[in-house]
Parts: structure tokens; C-alpha cells; sequence
């Protein structure tokens, strides 16, 4: 009776009650790799709330001082203010260190789980006609997160957020014609030693990006409400009629307890697995930098890119057209962001089709986006492991030197070869399936 | 006391609730109940609580070791068990059910017409629509430059000379990181010094310094005559690699004389490699440009100074980099 009349109040004033009762009866059709974009958002909400309890002890100023807290070998040491904020934060206020362990790694789960997701999507065929705007707020969502990460770790000023945010300026420097103006233009004058650029890191990596990130979320949600999920093919699941649990209650308590899932794994890894120690690498310094810095995974490709680039200025006599990071650092996202961007379109052209989709494709179904796709991957994989080159050496002995080559043999030939053979791999594998119909193995269809 | 007992009483009472109504048809299929699986998510539940009251317990106390580690087991287990009691109630303690809803595989044919026509016929009254629109279009687009435009204000304005600064005269002593010059007598072959400015920002692009005394044979650029630009065999380069701007942390220098790579300078974020002694030219990596060379001088108490400007513009490219100088 009390559910009732709280019912009753709400729809009396909102007329919402028809919409609550459709909402509760939504229907999820189920698949493991769906969880995956759960999982990314469900991060974001962790992220959200540790971030803002490290805004309340971060004090993100350039302006100098000198060390005098719990870790002694720093004591003495002339730093920033925001350096200085954040190793205090993690010794002297309780629980702020298991705060922001959890926050970094929660952004590194964050990436892993939308990167994912973006090639579950792309592999099933998920982004076709009618979700292609869905695909779209999902691609602007990933470049956003790549950069609120890059944001996140810079904001720091230990040694490794200066080398980066130093790799970042020259990046932008390499723009050609426009390249100084714009670089001039963020940073606010020649970096380093522009204080101001540390608040502006600052309102973009706690107020603009996550506004954005959350806002390209809200959209994605609805679009996707709109027009239902997408499902694998079942009893109850056709191009007509979507199947699966209704929100409530079957689907309610599996969502929340994979909510849970994730805030406690990713409070046992802030807890329990070292990340980004800042008070081993020390402030930043320009004349100072260090031997096998890495970045956060997500940004792997990117220096791996930068690596295996010849090295050469694109001039026209005195003018330097294209500087060298520009290859690694420009282009290849781009190139990466248009290939996302366009291929639904793409596909469409080259297929023809413009039915509604709402079945997915296993990989098979589809042997030329998947053998693109997996192409693709292994760009994307030469670049990332050619960034981890300055390892391998040091852990196997492998001369770097000659591991650029075959990283960049592994970027620009073996795809090729990839897809070819995958191509012809899935179009073996939809022959057999033809061939022996009816094993009674629904392929895709729920297990539970 | 009393209302303790009636609290305790109340949540164990079970089965006591009124008959549910049977006047209308289900809307759930009826399934069984799960006595074992009540069981199950009660014990989930308590051993949560358990959890998170030993999270507060061990931030209260404060004196624990490993505190942080204690903090992330406490609350992982709490939200773990919590997980799973979900889980399991979503599996045994709800009608699991499949329910199906038709997808919209159609356009609303009826009602995108009607928008094209509301708005064709919205423009009923304009005899001159296009010259409207061309002003329209004009006044957005000032808007826009105008509302853009205090952007500027983040940056330097008109051209980027400001990446072309070079703060080094000559006679600038060079000193080390704690202030001492640096003495010619005390730069010794087979590793690099850091140099900077005396009396000047450490802090700017051109200000660190790689300084090395070159053993090999020297093969400077032409027109670096080797008495201003190495006197007796010590060099002076920025420290800031051509590439991506970090600093030249790494110096090669050989173990074995007659199979080593030759000394060299590099930057521990892409590896690009430069030579000393050839004017820092590009042994391997992605630096497009040698790192820019500052002539010295050795003064009569033996002490380095500069001899001038640097040979080039400092740090990272950019379209201007290889045009003038400060």
C-alpha cells in the first residue's frame, strides 16, 4: 500500500506511471561480451566518486616549495605545489593513498573495458543501421577518456607527467603551419614554466572532460533505449522482436552485483597493487628524465608510434612542413578516429545493405570486416608492443635497435598477411557451418 | 528496550504477511521459493557487513601496519560479498523469466512528412528567403568570431617567436646543478655533464646543457670552427632532444673500444641517439634535427663559459624551427 501511494504521488504529478512500468520491463537480452560496456561505465562511476575525494586535498598550483612531509627521502626538496599536494595525499591523509591507487587504476580499467567493447561492437556488426549514431557517441567517448587519462597523470608534476606533457607540447608543435600558434596557445607560452597550464589541466581533467564523458554517456544510454539492444539469435529473438530478461527483476540484481564486482576489484587493486608511485620518480625537472618511463597503457600506441618513425623532418628548404612527431602523434590517431568514424558508412557502401540490423554477426558471418578489423588490430598491436621495445630489450636482451625493424615490419606489412588469412579463416569456418546445419547449438543463444 | 524487541521481532517474523492478492493475474510466472538460496545471500550479507564494519574498524584505530593494504582487502571483500549476494539472488531468489518486446524496424513516415511540412510552410511569409538566410549565416558566424575570439587570450598572440628564446650570452658561466661552474680540468671522457645557466631560470627550454668531453676524432658541421665551438675536445649541446622535448638523460659510452657502438647522447622517451662528436648529428631514433650546439670558452681560472648563442633553435620542432634565431 505505501509502494502504491508513492506510486500514485509521483504519476499524479508526472504522469510517469505508464513510462516506470515500461522502464522496469525493459528487456536485456543476454551475452557475456554485453557486460563489457557495464563495466566501462561502472569504472567511470568509481573514477567520479574517488576523483572527487581527491579533489578536496590536490592542490593543483605550479607555485613552488619546498618538502617537509612523511616521506623522508623528499624532505628538503624543492617542488610544486600540486606535486607536493599529491604526495601528501598519499601519506598523510588516511586512506588517501587507497583513493588515488583506486582512481588510477580504475582509469586504466575504465580504457580496457570501452576499448573492448568498441571491438566487441565492431566485430558483431553491433554499429549497423539502426545504431550507427550510438557507434558514433561511443567513439567520442573513448578519444575523450584517452585524454582525461593523459590530463589525469599530467595534473601530478612528478617526473613522469613533465616527460609527458613534454612528448604532448612537441606533439602539438608538429601540427604543420599552425603547430607553434596552437602549441603556444594550450600551454600558454613556451612549456615548461607557464604556471597558469596547470589550472587549465586542472577545470578540463575534473570539471570539463568528465561533464563531457558523462554527458556522450546520457546520450548513449538513451540511443540505445531508443532502439533496443542488439542480441545474438534465439527461440524468443529474431529481427522483429527483441528477448531477453525484463530490468526488473530478473536483470536489476545481476547488474547491480556486477556493479559491486567492479568496485571491489578495483578497490582491492587500489588497495593491494602498487600504481604510479610519484614519490619514486620526484618532481619534475626539464634537465632530468628517466630510463624506461612508460605511460599508462592507453597511451602505449601512441609512444610506440613515435618510436618506430623514421628519423626525419618533412622540410621544403627552410620550412619544416611536417615535424616528426606529427607521423605518430597526429596522423595515426586520426587516421585510427576516421577508420572508427567511417566505417559504418563504409560497409554500407561496399554492402549495399540498408535493412535494419538488429541479429548480431558472429565474426564469421562477416569475413571482410572481420579480416579489416583484425588488420587493423595488428597495426595497432605493432605500434603498442614497439612502444614496450625499450623492455623487451632489458628483460630478454633483445637489441632495440633492431626491434624497431621488425616492429615496423609488424605495422606495415604483417597486416596484409593478417588479413588474408583471416578472411579466408572465417569464410572456412561459415562453409562448415553450412555444411553440418542443425547440431542443435544455437549460437549466441543464452545459457541460463 | 521495548521497541528493540518489537524491531528484532519484526524483521524475524516471517511469513505473517497478509495473503497476497489473487483478484488479478500474475504479471511474474510463479517459481518455487529457495530456502537454501535465502540462506546463502543472509550468510553474503553478513559476511559484507562484517566487511565494511572491519573497513571503519581499521580506519578508526589508525594504528595498524599496512594500512592502505588493510583498507583495500576490507572494502574489496565488503563490495565482493555484497556482489555476490546479488548474484545469487539474481540466479535462486528471482523469477528469472524471458520476457520479449518488438524492435521499431519502420520510419514514422506519417509524422517525418508533417515536420517537412511545417516547416516549408513555416517560410510561407518570406519573399526573400535566401538573402535572409545569407545575413542570418553572417551574423551567426560573427557571433561566433566574436564569442572565439578572447580565447586568444590564452597564448601569446601573433607568431611564435616565443619558441625561438635563447637566454645564453657570451661569458654566461656555466654551472652545475647546485650553482658550482664547471671546470674544464673537471669534465672527463666517457660520460656527460649536466650544465646550466649561472645566475639565470634552470626551468626554461634553452637553459640545461649536455656537456662532453669528445676523445674520437672531432667532425663538426663546417663552419664550427673546433678552437669556439670544442675547445680542447669539450663540446656543449642543449639538453633537450630535437624530438619530443625530454631531456637527454642517457649516455652511451663504449665498454669495449673495438666492437661498441660509439659514445652518444640519448633520450630515454623515444631513443633517439646523437653524436658528440660530429655536431650532434642524428645517430638513430626520430629526431629530425641534431640538438642545437652552444660554443664555449675556457676562462683563465680554467672555468667553462659560453661563447654565444646556440646553433639552432631549441627543443621539439615546429614549421619555424629551422628559420632565424632570437
Amino acid at each position: 500500500m505505501i509502494l502504491r501511494r508513492a506510486v500514485r504521488f509521483v504519476d499524479e504529478r508526472t504522469g510517469a506511471a505508464p513510462l516506470l512500468g515500461k522502464a522496469l520491463r525493459y528487456v536485456f537480452p543476454d551475452h557475456w561480451s554485453f557486460l563489457l560496456g557495464e563495466i566501462a561505465m561502472y569504472a567511470f562511476l568509481v573514477l567520479v566518486a574517488t576523483g572527487v575525494y581527491l579533489t578536496l586535498f590536490f592542490e593543483p598550483s605550479l607555485a613552488k616549495t619546498v618538502y617537509h612531509g612523511q616521506y623522508a627521502p623528499l624532505d628538503g626538496v624543492h617542488m610544486t605545489k600540486a606535486y607536493a599536494s599529491a604526495v601528501d595525499l598519499s601519506f598523510r591523509v588516511k586512506a588517501g593513498l587507497l583513493m588515488r591507487q583506486t582512481h588510477h587504476w580504475a582509469a586504466d580499467v575504465f580504457l580496457v573495458a570501452i576499448v573492448l567493447h568498441v571491438w566487441r561492437v565492431f566485430f558483431t556488426g553491433a554499429f549497423r543501421k539502426p545504431r550507427e549514431l550510438v557507434w558514433y557517441v561511443g567513439i567520442a567517448m573513448l578519444f575523450t577518456a584517452l585524454l582525461e587519462g593523459y590530463l589525469g597523470y599530467s595534473i601530478v608534476d612528478d617526473l613522469l607527467s613533465g616527460m609527458g606533457l613534454a612528448i604532448g607540447y612537441s606533439v602539438a608543435l608538429s601540427i604543420p603551419v599552425i603547430g607553434g600558434n596552437l602549441g603556444l596557445l594550450l600551454w600558454g607560452g613556451p612549456y615548461p614554466g607557464v604556471p597558469q597550464f596547470e589550472s587549465r589541466m586542472y577545470i578540463a581533467h575534473v570539471l570539463i572532460f568528465p561533464l563531457l564523458i558523462g554527458g556522450l554517456l546520457a546520450l548513449h544510454l538513451a540511443l540505445i533505449v531508443a532502439r533496443h539492444h542488439t542480441q545474438f539469435g534465439g527461440p524468443t529473438r529474431s529481427e522483429r522482436r527483441v528477448g531477453g530478461l525484463p530490468a526488473f527483476p530478473g536483470y536489476a540484481p545481476r547488474s547491480i552485483g556486477l556493479f559491486f564486482g567492479v568496485v571491489s576489484m578495483l578497490f582491492l587493486l587500489g588497495g593491494l597493487v602498487q600504481i604510479n608511485p610519484i614519490w619514486l620518480w620526484g618532481p619534475y625537472e626539464i634537465s632530468q628524465g628517466t630510463n624506461g618511463a612508460q605511460p599508462d597503457w592507453y597511451l602505449g600506441w601512441l609512444i610506440g608510434a613515435l618510436r618506430i618513425t623514421p628519423g626525419f623532418d618533412l622540410t621544403i628548404g627552410n620550412y619544416t612542413l611536417v615535424p616528426n612527431p606529427f607521423w605518430g602523434g597526429v596522423l595515426l590517431p586520426l587516421a585510427v578516429v576516421a577508420f572508427l568514424v567511417l566505417w559504418p558508412s563504409i560497409e554500407r557502401r561496399m554492402t549495399g545493405d540498408r535493412a535494419y540490423h538488429n541479429l548480431l554477426d558472429r565474426p564469421r558471418d562477416n569475413p571482410t570486416r572481420t579480416a579489416v578489423g583484425a588488420a587493423v588490430l595488428t597495426v595497432l598491436a605493432g605500434v603498442f608492443f614497439a612502444g614496450a621495445g625499450d623492455r623487451f630489450d632489458v628483460s630478454f636482451g633483445i637489441p632495440y635497435g633492431s626491434q624497431i625493424w621488425f616492429w615496423r615490419a609488424f605495422t606495415f606489412v604483417l597486416p596484409f598477411g593478417v588479413f588474408w588469412l583471416v578472411r579466408r579463416f572465417c569464410r572456412d569456418l561459415a562453409a562448415d557451418d553450412e555444411s553440418e546445419p542443425a547440431t542443435g547449438y544455437e549460437p549466441g543463444a543464452p545459457t541460463a | 528496550m521495548k521497541w528493540v524487541w518489537s524491531a528484532i521481532a519484526l524483521l524475524l517474523g516471517r511469513g505473517r504477511r497478509a495473503p497476497a492478492r489473487v483478484d488479478r493475474q500474475r504479471l511474474i510466472v510463479e517459481q518455487p521459493p529457495s530456502r537454501r538460496g535465502e540462506n546463502v545471500v543472509l550468510v553474503l550479507l553478513g559476511l559484507a557487513t562484517l566487511s565494511f564494519a572491519a573497513f571503519v574498524a581499521v580506519y578508526a584505530l589508525d594504528r595498524l601496519p599496512a594500512q592502505t593494504q588493510l583498507f583495500g582487502i576490507t572494502l574489496g571483500l565488503g563490495f565482493a560479498f555484497a556482489a555476490a549476494a546479488c548474484i545469487v539472488t539474481s540466479r535462486l531468489l528471482v523469477p528469472v523469466e524471458e520476457i520479449s518486446d518488438p524492435y521499431a524496424n519502420e520510419p514514422h513516415e506519417e509524422a517525418v512528412a508533417e515536420i517537412e511540412q511545417l516547416v516549408e510552410e513555416s517560410g510561407s511569409r518570406l519573399t526573400r528567403k535566401r538573402l535572409l538566410t545569407v545575413a542570418a549565416l553572417g551574423t551567426g558566424g560573427a557571433m561566433g568570431a566574436a564569442l572565439l575570439a578572447p580565447v586568444a587570450s590564452l597564448g601569446p598572440v601573433v607568431g611564435p617567436d616565443a619558441l625561438r628564446r635563447d637566454g645564453w650570452r657570451r661569458g654566461m658561466l656555466l654551472v652545475d646543478s647546485e650553482g658550482r661552474p664547471l671546470s674544464a680540468d673537471g669534465v672527463e671522457p666517457g660520460t656527460f655533464y649536466t650544465a646550466f645557466p649561472a645566475g639565470a631560470s634552470h626551468d626554461e627550454l634553452w637553459a640545461p646543457l649536455v656537456v662532453v668531453r669528445v676523445t674520437d676524432t672531432l667532425e663538426l658541421p663546417e663552419g664550427r670552427d673546433p678552437q669556439r665551438w670544442a675547445p680542447e675536445g669539450i663540446v656543449a649541446y642543449s639538453k633537450i632532444c630535437t624530438h619530443a622535448g625530454c631531456a637527454i638523460a642517457l649516455y652511451r659510452s663504449p665498454l669495449n673500444e673495438e666492437t661498441s657502438m660509439k659514445p652518444a647522447l640519448v633520450c630515454p622517451c623515444h631513443y633517439s641517439t646523437f653524436d658528440p662528436a660530429r655536431g650532434a648529428k642524428v645517430l638513430f631514433g626520430p629526431a629530425g634535427r641534431p640538438l642545437p650546439q652552444l660554443p664555449l670558452q675556457i676562462d683563465d681560472r680554467r672555468r667553462l663559459r659560453a661563447g654565444g648563442h646556440f646553433s639552432g633553435n631549441v627543443g621539439p620542432s615546429w614549421s619555424g624551427v629551422r628559420r632565424g634565431r632570437a
